[in-house]
């Protein structure tokens, strides 16, 4: 096993008189793939906000490659090698596809024909090739999703942060966007993937955490999470756990 | 492109060649108004166009180059080109003082703090002695020559001094949008935090912009006291002339190189003339002219005149 790349370690935040995280710990290894779910208002996105130091933890620290990066800023965390996307679609609107990529390839490409050029390499990654020169608001949400994950990845990240990649996506689009993490983590990349669509990410992920009302409450495989009782009272409600359980006993 | 390339340099020919074919002095001080208001909306067009920054402060820029060259000139009978660079350092030190506090403040909190600074300035300015209060400084009349920045006998120097800073400005501008520069401006414009995600230091961009916007604006006030040979604080860094720089770049259209200079050439001369044939019969008559137009241009070309000269508003 490999180094932990990334170590979430007791990582606390409050809003006020709210807990959105309480002392949540993991840790990933490169190369992995991992799923980050939970019900509405878990505190799924305020966890990758802290990572990516959108907010700063109020508690614990976060370290990635060794170092402390619990209170930095979002640009300088980009640079050493995180990137993200939202969880609301953002692209720059008055550009067209080619620009929008650029704006994250000249991060390591100063120089705008560099830039450029990376840019292309990029968007025939992402299949872009025939659309470079399209506005970008004129694409598809599936595509405008792409496109956002096309950018962060020409800052050349070693982890990407993947908000709500695939919600409001239909089944053909999902299927494009698992197809697509592959592609990503077959190129070395190490992903978090925040996801409320579950035939997404289970078939992808090599660990999930799940989170709910702020605190981690299960970490495994996906197929030991998806039969943690903890898990199915999040999701379900404790009555159907408790009626599940039941008829598993009987069974 | 490349029309658009020979369309620009055949633009310049007709400029420069101006004397051939005009002889009035007036229409010279109107073509030397028009460029210097085209090369401080370039200005003001990189930190209000491209970064999205809308500045209302600008013409503190302008008065401190104004400025910087005449106590200079007056006190220490510093040459004035010199005077040009010493405002110009003083005016990027001036942005970045006022930019670093104010570029936390965002959309119209930003716009807002900068009238109050070029509001702090006029007052300053009108209250201090050295720099001869409510009075002004007057220029030393000197021998007319290049070296001294002085020209008695014609308005002709000054026009080429002029069209040679607009040239400074416009290919400024060009370096700029061409760079990764431009390209991060835009995009701080379009989304900050989107910007920040992506390893963008907006704090920085915002600042390197607002510099060059005091840079282009500070020459033309060293340009100004020079030419007119008087200043005093409501001729150089009144908020009215902030305002002008906004709406020469809004009518040209914002974010784009020759935005400004077609704004000049529309505004400045509506501007002048409503005021030579208007401004007696009524106080504010020209202001409700050009008024009218800024409004008829935002309903109907909200991209800016510009935008009839380029193709599909490119």
């Amino acid at each position: 096993m490999s180094a932990d790349i990334l170590i979430v370690d007791n990582v606390t935040k409050r809003f006020g008189g709210l807990t959105a995280n309480a002392n949540i710990s993991f840790s990933m290894n490169e190369g992995e793939i991992i799923g980050l779910i939970g019900p509405n208002g878990a505190g799924k996105s305020t966890l990758f906000n802290c990572i990516s130091c959108f907010y700063n933890a109020d508690g614990g620290r976060i370290i990635f490659e060794g170092q402390e990066i619990t209170r930095k800023d979002p640009e300088s965390i980009c640079r050493m090698g995180i990137g993200r996307t939202f969880q609301i679609v953002r692209i720059f609107r008055d550009m067209n596809v080619l620009e929008n990529i650029m704006i994250g390839a000249f991060l390591r490409n100063p120089r705008r024909k560099d830039a450029q050029a990376r840019s292309e390499e990029v968007a025939d990654v992402f299949r872009f090739t025939d659309k470079l020169y399209l506005k970008a608001t004129s694409l598809t949400i599936s595509e405008q999703k792409r496109l956002e994950v096309a950018r962060v990845f020409a800052t050349g990240p070693k982890i990407m942060l993947l908000d709500e990649m695939m919600a409001g996506l239909n089944i053909h689009e999902i299927k494009e966007s698992v197809e697509l993490v592959l592609r990503l983590r077959g190129m070395g990349m190490t992903l978090v993937l925040v996801e409320h669509v579950m035939e997404g990410i289970m078939p992808i992920a090599n660990r999930v955490v799940v989170l709910d009302y702020g605190e981690k409450i299960a970490e495994g495989t996906p197929d030991e999470v998806i039969n943690n009782e903890k898990v199915i009272a999040a999701y379900f409600g404790q009555k159907y756990a408790k009626r599940r359980e039941h008829k598993t006993r009987i069974q | 492109m490349k029309r658009g390339l020979l369309v620009f340099i055949l633009f310049m020919c007709i400029l420069a060649a101006a004397p051939l074919y005009l002889q009035q002095p007036f229409l010279f001080h109107l073509l030397i108004m028009i460029m210097m208001y085209a090369t401080m909306s370039i200005g003001w067009n990189v930190i209000g166009g491209y970064a999205g920054q809308v500045s209302f402060g600008n013409a503190a820029f302008f008065g401190v180059g104004a400025y910087t060259t005449a106590v200079l000139l007056v006190n220490y009978s510093v040459n004035p080109w010199l005077g040009m660079l010493a405002g110009c350092i003083l005016s990027v030190g001036l942005a970045v003082i006022v930019g670093y506090p104010c570029f936390r403040l965002r959309g119209h909190y930003f716009a807002i703090a900068t009238i109050a600074v070029g509001e702090i300035m006029v007052v300053i300015f009108t209250n201090w002695d050295y720099v001869g209060a409510a009075v002004g400084i007057y220029m030393p009349i000197v021998k007319e020559s290049f070296a001294n920045f002085e020209f008695h006998s014609s308005k002709i120097p000054y026009y080429y001094i002029i069209l040679a800073m607009l040239l400074f400005a416009i290919a400024v501008c060009y370096g700029v949008e061409e760079s990764r520069l431009g390209y991060y401006l835009r995009a701080i414009k379009d989304d900050p935090d989107g910007a920040r995600s992506l390893g963008i230091d907006i704090q920085k961009y915002k600042m390197i912009a607002f510099s060059i916007s005091a840079v282009l604006t500070s020459i033309c006030g060293t340009f100004y006291g020079q030419y007119v040979l008087y200043i005093d604080p409501s001729s150089t860094m009144d908020l009215m002339m902030s305002i002008h720089l906004c709406i020469i770049a809004l009518i040209g259209g914002i974010g784009k190189i020759f935005g400004p200079v077609v704004g000049a050439f529309v505004f400045i001369p509506l501007m002048e003339l409503t005021r030579v044939y208007l401004g007696s019969e009524g106080q504010g008559i020209d202001m409700i002219i050009y008024s009218l137009l800024v409004i008829l241009i935002a309903i109907w070309r909200p991209q800016g005149l510009w935008a009839l000269f380029s193709k599909g508003g490119k």
